[in-house]
């Protein structure tokens, strides 16, 4: 089984070289942590800030510069300030090539609902509503149950949605999951889980493919 | 050259009244107007509709105006750092529209070019679509969104001329740019009032077109959310 950690860890594997990439918050934000040295990427932090660096070293905070969390952030070389209808329009337009976020459900259609639960206190969409209906590529980066051990892959969610027919490819502590016509496709297993539980812990369609193979974690 | 300049904020806000519907420049505690926020304040005007990604901190921001009951309705993207305004939702004194983020910023943009509304595939299929006019583009389906209508902008600048001519700092710019020139009046409070001709005009981020009013404001407090450091 994946720890959140190693999840971030494969979904860095689906980065490529010149990717512009943004990362929710969450188990997302810990995919920066393990891009390959010898690609270039440039994050995208969508209050307006392409090249987004580390935090900043004591001292070199700036309140006006953050990310869409509200931390300090820094920026690095090469990186650019814009406006929110220009960093909605590199979403819409599809200018960004991978978003990584994270969700309560996702169905086996690729619908998905991470923003509200009903009769609980509702904060707001924030972007992630502008994200899933427009990137180009969505990877769901999350745990395979919730806390009362409840999948989170179903056959339909029950929460309110975000986004319909819009996540391409979910990791979870379990595994990897393309969504297809034919609902999850479980293309990689995580080391030490056996498939009969990932069928217990998995409510939508799902199938396993032929060329199943165990999670690979590289140390960058 | 047209001359924006107001002496103070006071001056800059005349004309605000009850139940007017204003926008605020920002992101989270990030490039909010905090001299127009003070001002609004003292002057206990109700009733408003508030524009504005998010609704500040309970002491700090929009939660000021919460605080002293002035927003009948606040339409947001995200208002999670806010305990007063948990209340007042709850209650049901406060009403509350929840935005996408992008088409929040979207409307202010289409207001402020002259766009009455755009079809945009957010939402689509959720309930921010419901009595919404949806329409197939590209195989894709879209949902029509209008533009907002607004009495005032309160928009908060790191540096501006005597014309109304602005620049933004880093991720400051946030709402701050499409808002500036999307309500009726427009009021923009900087960090640094320069007189005509001091800034080079290929840094100008917002032209004065867009401006009715500009301010040198003072006592930025400028409070950070969230402060994260890496060790060095």
């Amino acid at each position: 089984m994946l720890t959140k950690d190693q999840i971030a860890q494969r979904i860095a594997q689906e980065i490529e070289d010149g990717f512009y990439v943004n990362l929710g918050i969450g188990i997302p934000t810990l995919v920066a942590n393990h891009v390959p040295k010898d690609i270039s990427v440039a994050f995208h932090s969508e209050n307006g800030l392409l090249g987004m660096g580390p935090f900043p070293t004591k001292g070199h905070e700036d309140a006006d510069l953050i990310n869409a969390g509200k931390q300090t952030v820094s920026t690095l070389p090469g990186a650019s300030f814009f406006d929110s209808a220009t960093s909605f329009g590199m979403i819409r337009g599809q200018h960004i090539d991978l978003t990584v976020l994270g969700a309560m459900q996702v169905a086996e259609n690729g619908d998905i609902a991470n923003w509200k639960i009903p009769g609980k206190l509702v904060k707001g969409m924030g972007g992630a509503m502008d994200l899933v209906a427009s990137a180009k590529r969505i990877v769901v980066a999350m745990m395979h149950t919730n806390r009362n051990g409840e999948s989170k892959l179903l056959d339909r969610c029950s929460l309110p949605l975000t986004g319909v027919r819009c996540i391409q490819k979910v990791v979870t502590n379990l595994g990897v999951f393309k969504i297809t016509k034919e609902g999850f496709l479980m293309t990689e297993i995580a080391p030490g889980v056996t498939i009969e539980e990932v069928k217990q812990a998995t409510v939508g369609k799902l199938e396993i493919s032929s060329k199943l193979k165990e999670i690979t974690i590289i140390n960058y | 050259m047209v001359i924006k300049k107001v002496n103070n904020v006071i001056e800059a806000l005349q004309g605000v009244k009850p139940g007017m519907t204003f926008m605020f420049g920002g992101f989270g505690l990030c490039g909010i107007p905090e001299n127009a926020i003070e001002e609004l304040v003292h002057l206990r005007i109700s009733d408003l509709t508030c524009i504005s990604n998010n609704a500040g901190v309970d002491d700090f921001g929009l939660g000021l105006l919460l605080k002293s009951r002035q927003i009948k309705k606040m339409i947001a993207s995200y208002v999670g750092e806010n305990a007063e305004f948990e209340r007042q939702m709850l209650s049901g004194e406060l009403n509350v529209e929840l935005t996408p983020q992008g088409s929040l910023a979207e409307k202010c943009r289409a207001a402020k070019v002259g766009i009455p509304a755009f079809f945009t595939p957010t939402g689509y299929g959720t309930e921010i679509a419901e009595g919404k006019e949806v329409r197939e583009f590209n195989g894709k389906p879209h949902i029509l969104e209008n533009a907002y209508q607004a009495d005032f902008s309160f928009i908060k600048a790191w540096k501006g001329d005597e014309a109304g001519n602005v620049i933004f700092k880093a991720t400051a710019r946030n709402f701050n740019l499409p808002m500036c020139g999307a309500a009726k009046i427009n009021v923009v409070e900087v960090e640094e009032l320069v007189p005509i001709g001091s800034l080079d005009p290929n840094q100008i981020q917002v032209p004065g077109v867009f401006v009715q009013r500009i301010f040198q404001g003072t006592s930025y407090k400028k409070p950070i959310e969230q402060l994260t450091l890496s060790e060095s």
